[in-house]
């Protein structure tokens, strides 16, 4: 997770002897608060990296970059992973609790994009009040405020992916933070704002509690850019200077923005939220694993007993789908497809959805695991079945259907259902295009209340209940299938 | 049968065999392991291709390397049992017999199961109906084999080393079956060691070695007075 570091500031004999300070923070697709520099990927660029640099200044001590998933950011500070957390990380009640705040540096405000050509709403309201479909962050205040309002967001780990699904038409409308809608929305021609952006909040520095000293030190480095003018002059640079940031000067503002927020952690309502996400879980492994086996079965007859091009093909297709990770599959379904219909003038229509992309991509992937053990089960039947049906008249169609695949099945059922185990587990990659299954439920859930165990415990049962049940029915059809002959 | 020849590789199995085996004759076929006599079975119910010469059965002509489909008339007329039964093992004895009047034939299921459950009772295994092939005998298993075999209603049976699997008294209890067919009027062609099973029951004897028929005849002259010295050869190992 901690990749190359980055010393920031300016370097000098000023602060050389304090040891530098470990700053986390993504800086993965983080427009405009942390990103790589397009022109030069090597370097580090964003609104962030400027504050960071001018405050290690103030405080005289180096800051330094360490690469940090965002999600991870909270429970790595108070392991000691990393000193500080700038990420554009929202002041909440939740966070509050374990983690000081340092005073806010940035009042965001969230902004509704919609597609240019869209006319069925021109505000939020409206859009809620027609249900339409709405992309956003995991776990910011947009999803929160969303959720508040009775919608149920789609959910994203980008700031890109959502606009693009926009554009695309897979969403009605995205709400995310001003300062990202600025830099991946505004240019972009297909897209435009809708009305103003509302819903303020806070970006604070995150410390540890035990830190008190450094984050003493930390309040007073902001608190001298904000009087300079230095934080306007950074945020005027990157376009994301506006009146609300006047509210960074009233001491208590933040204080009283989170008196407003309540605590909404309900046994019951993850308990819910859980079931909600297997029942999803259910979905893509029985779908997919039932697409694999047909899929797998049609692969396993054509390398058999197709004609020479058709084995090839069939082979081909075995290694390619068996060679590619399924993620890279996943991505390419769902957000390459779409380009490739775009690019060709073909309807959208044909673009998967996310259950479609991740079905599919399951689907294929396991159609190659189905494929081989298929053809090894099929080849352990004898010869003579054949040779004595044919000698009955059977035609080989009739014969494979009768009397060769059901005792194939024999030797396949098995490692199938040991596939199919493997596949409801494999289903939380699915998360990775914003499918909210299971295992991304516990991480949504787990990360907003930092309840890590008691969730994942709740998790780990529902998993069980699902797999336990699926192994016994496993050995159930082995002893039926499989008593000796 | 007119001069059926066969190669596997460069190595000839079988070398210009020709015959004739009148309707409701019972040809037992002897010889030396490896002599050619399953390939001969195979060559005419089309298990295996032929690469040169003719076959007649009835109205059906096969012709070396001709299509499959030559051999959908020939399988109609004749029944194979094989010396490892091959039944269905996921099937029970009855659903055995019964598979290809239904799938092939399309019987209706009804009436298969009761012809299927008489031919049973006619290899004497009525009360094994509904036993899965891994609950019977070697003995019963072949006799399920031709009671399958049976069910198509075929004018003979192409026997390969039906009972070469079998303990010695279990052998009676197929060969008795055999027996009855032969009374009934079926052309059977059986690839035998039992010599005297052969002597008792076979029309004629061929004794196939390295390819070529080498002698031929009734049992009596075949078994008692052979003209060749391969028959002679072979006929002292085995009747020692
Ligand atoms: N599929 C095959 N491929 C190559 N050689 C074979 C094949 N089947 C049989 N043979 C050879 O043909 C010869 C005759 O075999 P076979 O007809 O089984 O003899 P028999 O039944 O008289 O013992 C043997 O030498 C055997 O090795
Ligand atoms: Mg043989």
């Amino acid at each position: 997770m901690i990749g190359a570091a980055m010393i920031l500031g300016l370097a000098g004999g000023a602060f050389a002897q304090e040891p530098p300070l470990k700053w986390g923070a993504d800086a993965e697709g983080g427009a405009p608060y942390i990103f790589l520099d397009p022109q030069d990927p090597s370097r580090l660029i964003g609104f962030e990296v400027d504050l960071a640099a001018a405050l290690a200044e103030r405080i005289g001590q180096p800051i330094v970059h360490h690469q940090y998933n965002y999600d991870g950011l909270i429970s790595g500070l108070n392991r000691g992973d990393i000193d500080l957390a700038m990420n554009g990380l929202e002041i909440t009640p939740d966070r509050a609790k374990h983690v000081r705040f340092s005073r806010p540096y940035y009042v965001y405000t969230l902004q509704l994009v919609a597609r240019a050509d869209e006319t069925r709403f021109r505000s939020v309201e409206e859009l809620i009040e027609q249900r339409l479909s709405v992309g956003t962050l995991t776990e910011t205040a947009a999803s929160r405020f969303l959720e508040r309002s009775g919608l149920e967001p789609s959910l994203y780990d980008g700031q890109a992916e959502p606009y693009q699904d926009l554009a695309l038409g897979r969403l009605d409308a995205v709400l995310m933070d001003l300062p990202i809608a600025v830099s991946y929305a505004r240019p972009n021609p297909r897209l435009k704002f809708i009305g103003e952006p509302f819903e303020q909040g806070f970006y604070a520095i995150a410390l540890r509690t035990s830190d008190e000293a450094l984050a003493k030190r930390v309040d007073a480095g902001l608190e001298s850019l904000l009087a300079t003018g230095d934080l306007q002059r950074i945020y005027e640079k990157w376009g994301i200077w506006n009146a609300d940031q006047t509210l960074l000067t009233e001491p208590n503002a933040a204080a009283a923005l989170l008196a407003g927020e309540t605590d909404g952690f309900s046994i019951r309502n993850v308990l819910w939220s859980l079931v909600q996400a297997s029942v999803v879980t259910i979905e893509i492994s029985v779908c997919s694993m039932a697409l694999a086996m047909l899929l797998g079965l049609m692969v396993a007859v054509a390398r058999l007993y197709g004609p020479r091009p058709l084995q090839w093909l069939a082979l081909l297709w075995v290694e390619f789908f068996r060679g590619i990770p399924v993620l890279l599959l996943l991505y390419v379904l769902y957000y390459g497809w779409p380009q490739v219909l775009e690019s060709l003038g073909m309807s959208l229509m044909f673009a998967p959805s996310r259950m479609g992309a991740a079905i599919l991509g399951f689907g294929l992937n396991y159609s190659a695991y189905e494929a081989e053990i298929y053809r090894a089960g099929i080849q352990a039947v004898p010869q003579g079945q054949w040779e004595a049906a044919a000698s009955l008249g059977m035609s080989p169609q009739l014969t494979f259907r009768r009397v060769i695949l059901p005792q194939a099945m024999r030797v396949i059922l098995p490692p199938v259902t040991n596939d199919f185990v493997a596949l409801f587990k494999d289903t939380s990659v699915a998360s990775a295009i914003a499918v909210v299954e299971l295992t991304k439920q516990y991480q949504i859930l787990a990360k907003s209340s930092q309840r890590y165990m008691e969730i994942g415990l709740a998790t780990t049962i529902l998993y069980l209940v699902m797999s336990v049940p699926l192994g016994y029915l496993a050995r159930r059809l082995e002893q039926r299938w499989g008593k000796p002959q | 049968m007119d001069g059926v020849s066969k190669t596997y590789g460069s190595r000839s199995v079988l070398d210009g065999v020709s015959t004739v085996i009148a309707p409701g004759e019972t040809v037992a076929l002897i010889g030396p392991s490896g002599g050619g006599k399953s390939t001969l079975l195979r060559c005419i119910t089309g298990l295996a291709r032929f690469d040169a010469g003719q076959i007649t059965v009835g109205s059906h002509r096969i012709e070396a390397r001709g299509p499959a489909s030559q051999y959908d008339g020939v399988r109609r007329m004749f029944g194979m049992i094989f010396q490892d039964f091959q039944l269905f093992p996921h099937f029970t004895a009855l659903e055995n017999v019964i598979e290809a009047p239904v799938r092939v034939r399309g019987q209706p299921a009804a009436e298969a199961r009761e012809r299927g459950l008489r031919l049973l009772e006619r290899v004497g295994l009525a009360e094994r109906a509904n036993y899965y092939p891994r609950e019977l005998s070697g003995g019963q298993k072949q006799r399920v084999a031709i009671a399958r075999a049976l069910a198509m209603e075929p004018r003979g049976l192409l026997c390969d080393e039906i009972t070469s699997a079998l303990d010695p008294e279990l052998k009676a209890e197929v060969l008795d079956v055999l027996t009855d067919l032969k009374q009934e009027g079926l052309t059977l062609i059986v690839v035998t060691h039992e010599i005297h099973f052969a002597r008792r029951a076979a029309d004629r004897i061929l004794l196939l070695a390295d390819g070529r028929i080498a002698e031929e005849g009734p049992p009596e002259t075949v078994l008692g007075s052979p003209t060749s010295d391969r028959a002679r050869k072979f006929l002292r190992t085995v009747m020692a």
